[in-house]
């Protein structure tokens, strides 16, 4: 079964009160995550990532398509209380501490009364906070509001866990406990959809991940699939700061430091600029193949340009239009 | 209720002594002794008249005031500091959202009247000893105030849920204000004609009739409140709060949060 399925969601937004200006945040997406997967929802800053988990969560509504997480209609109290959901950059009532607003939540959960000391009291372990459970939040660092956004997040044992950015803020340790927790939900039987900028978090834990950018999706899938699609690399370094003639028409890029020289270029040159190399009787250091990340896949796709980038381009001139006219 | 409109109002409720809303019970208790000694010193007549209009007018401003300037921020202040995110990511649905919002400030009003109904019981009993049974008059002027409060309460809600007020605090003192000539602008319409008339009808009857609410000066002369008006007015407000308070859900269900 699919915990969640993502079909056709658009969003427009309307900003300014008199003169309405409209901002495509989502062109129809679609996608669909598999029950018991950790996913990876990557795109730059203004990609669309935070509005489609706004959508999913009921907090804005679509200005088309739909969806429906573990099978239910996003507005079905039935399948809320089986979904976690942590914000970016995550706010709570500070005058609460962490554990009567862990407890609030899990009464607004549904949480079985008589489980819900012992549960506010796990889930404020499994996030470090034990030491501050009754310090109001108010007092709360950045890192500590968003462990307490997690807590809250995973506090009454939700099936689907959806987390804007969980690794926002936090210190390395804090990471690392992050995700070892999304490990530990996933060997729960847990789905867990996050959202990222950091791509080494989202290529160590992700079954699949899928990258949008302006909206629209460019690419889902496995890493390790994703990845092949991309390109090699290779690094070679030599003695001397000589380059050869044959390797500067190729247009790579040297950089000389101290005594050698380092060259990165793609694959499928290796071959002549070694040749090169061996002509000009340099000393050769080493041939490394630069590992493709998930990285080099994340900016190639970037660099793409989708079909509908007409119609964005379209859209910014026509505010811009508007605007000179103003 | 159903829990979660309690859950929601009883955090709504400890929100607002955390932020020292009661406080102001300090400046009440101040007010009503300051008032009570220095009118036993002035005369013996009306002292007790004295205590009971401005004791009363008192519970009323002040609670009308903490009604309008929390009641903004129910809704806008958690949309804009963002903590409405995860309580509507759980199964809480905007409606009740509202109602617990609106239960958790009436209550806290309440709170506050029975403190200070209190205290004007007390200032009057410095200035004259003993209580007469006309004196059940305060507790039906009270009960009034409260009502009041509930239909405070319930506008302040609605011009919450549509946008961040800046002007609503000030607008919805106005309605309060004009509210109290609500029965002058009734008489004013029935004099009128042509468009005049119907829009002077349309405005005495939109706007919350607060003058039927306000029994203070009839109850401080120790006339008694016929019990029609209060069954009347309870209905009334019953009416006038569930009409409003359903335009804020309207407004809130379909609002996208920012
Ligand atoms: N309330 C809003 N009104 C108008 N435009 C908005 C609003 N919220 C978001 N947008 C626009 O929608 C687009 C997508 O924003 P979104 O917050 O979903 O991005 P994101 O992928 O979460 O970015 P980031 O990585 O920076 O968090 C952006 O161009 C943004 O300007
Ligand atoms: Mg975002």
């Amino acid at each position: 079964m699919n915990a969640i399925e993502i079909l056709g969601l658009e969003k427009i937004y309307n900003a300014g009160f008199w003169r309405k200006r409209s901002k495509r945040a989502l062109r129809p997406l679609t996608l669909a995550v598999d029950d018991g997967e950790i996913f990876g929802f990557l795109g730059p800053n203004g990609a669309g990532k935070t509005t489609t988990l706004k959508i999913l969560m009921g907090l804005v509504f679509p200005t088309a398509g739909t969806a429906r997480i573990l099978g239910m209609e996003l507005d079905d109290p039935r399948m809320k209380a089986q979904i976690g959901f942590l914000p970016e950059q995550p706010y709570f009532y500070d005058h609460l501490t962490a554990r009567e607003l862990l407890k609030y939540y899990g009464q607004l959960s549904g949480v079985d009364p008589k489980q819900l000391s012992r549960k506010v009291d796990a889930a404020l372990e499994q996030v470090k906070l034990s030491n501050s459970a009754n310090l109001q939040l108010r007092k709360f660092s950045k890192g500590m509001l968003q462990r307490a956004g997690i807590a809250q997040a995973i506090l009454h044992d939700p099936k689907v866990v959806f987390l804007d950015e969980p690794m926002s803020g936090l210190d390395p340790m804090g990471r690392r406990e992050v995700r070892n927790l999304i490990e530990d939900l996933k060997a729960n039987g847990k789905t867990v959809f996050f959202s990222t900028h950091i791509l080494s978090d989202a290529e160590a834990l992700c079954d699949r991940v899928a990258i949008i950018n302006q909206g629209e999706l460019r690419g889902i899938g496995a890493v390790p699939e994703l990845t092949a699609s991309v390109h090699g690399k290779v690094e070679i370094v030599w003695q001397g700061a000589a380059v050869p003639t044959g390797i500067r028409s190729m247009g790579a890029q040297c950089h000389s430091a101290g005594d050698t020289t380092r060259l990165i270029l793609p694959e499928e040159n290796q071959d002549t600029a070694l040749e090169a190399l061996r002509r000009e009787r340099l000393r050769l250091i080493s041939v490394v193949p630069v590992r493709t990340s998930l990285e080099d896949y994340f900016v190639a796709q970037l660099g793409t340009a989708a079909k509908s980038e007409v119609v964005s381009s379209e859209l910014v001139t026509d505010g811009h239009n508007r605007l000179s006219k103003q | 209720m159903n829990n979660r409109i309690l859950h929601i109002a009883t955090n709504t409720f400890r929100e607002a002594v955390r932020d020292r809303v009661l406080y102001n019970l300090i400046a009440f208790a101040l007010l009503m002794s300051a008032a009570a000694v220095l009118v036993g010193q002035i005369s013996i007549q009306i002292e007790k008249l004295v205590v009971i209009n401005l004791g009363l007018t008192a519970v009323s401003l002040f609670g009308i005031v903490i009604a309008i300037f929390i009641g903004i921020g129910l809704v806008s202040k958690e949309i804009d500091k963002r903590t409405l995110y995860t309580v509507l990511s759980r199964p809480v649905r905007r409606w009740e959202f509202i109602a617990g919002k609106f239960f958790g400030l009436a209550g806290t009003l309440v709170v506050n009247t029975i403190f200070m109904g209190i205290g004007v019981f007390a200032a009057l009993a410095y200035v004259s000893h003993h209580f007469e049974s006309s004196d059940f008059g305060i507790l039906v002027a009270l009960y009034f105030i409260i009502l009041q409060f509930v239909v405070i309460t319930a506008l302040a809600l609605l011009f919450s849920s549509f946008s961040t007020p800046i002007f609503a605090p000030i607008f919805a003192f106005w309605l309060f204000v004009i509210g109290n000539f609500a029965q002058d602008l009734r008489t004013f319409a029935a004099m009128a004609h042509g468009t005049t008339r119907v829009l002077a009808t349309a405005a005495a009857y939109l706007v919350p009739n607060f003058s039927a609410l306000n029994v203070i000066s009839q109850v401080a002369h120790g006339e008694p409140v016929p019990h029609r008006l209060i069954l009347l007015n309870t209905a009334y407000v019953l009416v006038y709060s569930a009409a409003v308070l359903s335009g804020a859900v309207m407004i809130f269900e379909r609002r996208n949060l920012k």
